[in-house]
């Protein structure tokens, strides 16, 4: 029997999801062993049109890591949905929008702005800037179109599964290979990780005091955390109660907060939301004075709350018209 | 002429904003019928996905009417509601959402004429705003 084909593919994405499935290390040899990979742009040299050759469906699994920005990435994203029969979100971009949905702050305008006229390091007389069409010397050359804002894989292509994390974890992944080989999946659109907030896996937790109550947000690189301690009891925001469990409490371990890379549950909507409930719960004060002396700490409540859900979040992305500023 | 006709929803506790609206009917003060009240039994009950919720389902302006300070029928409810509302404030600025689109304020259940007051002001800062359009992810129907 021929083995189940397999394709790794990155749209906008940091390439750190590629070395995680590295990171497998020696287990990577028996996923080689049982599937036949046909594509994976970080790691080994496939052309598309082999792909755009194949029959439909006839890929058993694309992982498609990182979000979705250009013209390209959706273009391949679909191609790969055509031809496979599963299709899985790899990561945190993928899955939300990851990091690189951060962006979704500004405008395509001020990236544009920044990245080809005004960053000190450009030298741009011309005011030179990408176009989707261009004439050199008699030819039409073509690019990508760079979307007004950075979207999930669910936002341009249906999805099965999601893979949370940044990047998901090593385990994860041979676990949700093994569920795939074997045809143990569970229901479609299902997260393949556990459904509980990381608090409940968090050494610390038994830290926590009964009400925690702070008075004050603190930034990491201010402070000497405390390495036994609840986070959010040392007045620094960990992410731990609005996110998924199943990344082995990583950071946390290494004496970081919870940054929310896994995303929220199931029964959450939005994680953003769901950390400015938790935190509007624990800060001290009544005064309207104390609380806003309290938030001065929070430099940046969207970048925090959203570090890697901004193509996730019900509010979107930021509104483009001036009006409202 | 604006002819602009504002969505906006108005979160009201059950204990004093609510009962406030209610006096405000039973005196028959007019108030604006672009304010639709959803009644909860706090407003510490206000998750503030609610309040995305309800803009993202496009709501143009979002009131949070809770006890004042002190009366809250479950001792806190209100004070968290206010702490929320600030962080939400914060965040809503950063994805460029104007700050008076999302109001709190205290009124008691005797507070007839105090609620007709700010459900007006409320329909007349966002009728002068105009509709909120949320992009990205909304706009492309997001899943």
């Amino acid at each position: 029997m021929a083995k189940p084909k397999v394709a790794f593919y990155w749209c906008a994405s940091c390439g750190g999801c590629g070395e995680t499935v590295v990171d497998l290390a020696d287990k990577i040899l028996d996923v080689v062993a049982a599937v036949d990979i046909i594509l994976w742009p970080i790691a080994m040299d496939f052309k598309y049109k082999d792909i755009r050759a194949m029959e439909d469906g006839s890929i058993a699994v694309s992982f498609i890591n990182g979000a979705v920005r250009t013209e390209e990435q959706k273009e391949i994203a679909e191609l790969l949905r055509k031809k496979s029969g599963l299709v899985v979100a790899f990561g945190s971009c993928s899955s939300l929008g990851g990091i690189p949905a951060l962006a979704n702050l500004t405008s395509k305008k001020k990236i544009f702005e920044r990245s080809y006229l005004k960053s000190p390091t450009v030298v741009n007389p011309e005011g030179v800037v990408p176009k989707t069409k261009s004439k050199v010397d008699g030819y039409e050359l073509a690019l990508p179109e760079f979307y007004e804002s950075v979207y999930k894989l669910n936002d341009v292509i249906d999805v099965d599964y999601y893979l949370p994390g940044c990047p998901p974890t090593p385990d994860l992944i041979v676990n949700a290979v093994n569920a795939i080989l074997e045809g143990k999946l569970p229901p479609k659109g299902a997260i393949l990780s556990p459904d509980k907030s990381l608090c409940n896996s968090c050494d610390r937790n038994e830290s926590k005091p009964e009400d925690v109550a702070i008075s004050e947000i603190k930034r990491v690189i201010d402070v000497e955390i405390d390495p036994e301690k609840c986070f959010l009891a040392q007045g620094i925001i960990c992410m731990g109660p609005a996110t998924r469990d199943g990344c082995g409490a990583s950071c946390i371990n290494g004496n970081m907060p919870c940054t929310g890379c896994f995303g929220p549950t199931d029964s959450c909507k939005d994680q953003g939301a769901k950390m400015i409930g938790t935190l509007g719960a624990i800060l001290e004060g009544d005064e309207e004075e104390t609380i806003d002396k309290a938030l001065d700490g929070l430099v940046d409540p969207a970048g925090t709350f959203y570090r890697y859900g901004l193509s996730a979040s019900m509010l979107g992305s930021a509104r483009k018209e001036e009006e409202d500023e | 002429m604006n002819n602009f006709e504002p969505k906006i929803v108005a979160f009201t506790c059950n204990w004093c904003s609510y009962a406030g609206a209610d006096k405000a009917g039973m005196m028959k003060l007019k108030y604006s019928d672009d304010v639709k009240l959803i009644r909860v039994m706090c407003s510490g009950r206000v998750d503030p996905q609610f309040v995305m919720d309800a803009f993202r389902e496009g709501a143009d302006g979002v009131m949070i009417l809770g006890c004042h300070p002190g009366d809250c029928h479950y001792r806190t409810g209100n004070v968290k509601a206010f702490k929320r509302y600030k962080l939400l404030k914060k965040t809503l600025a950063q994805f460029g959402i104007n700050d008076k689109r999302l109001k709190l304020d205290w009124v008691a259940a005797g507070e007839a004429e105090l609620f007709q007051k700010v459900v007006n002001e409320m329909a007349e800062t966002v009728k002068e705003l105009g509709p909120l359009h949320l992009t990205g992810n909304v706009e492309q129907g997001g899943k």
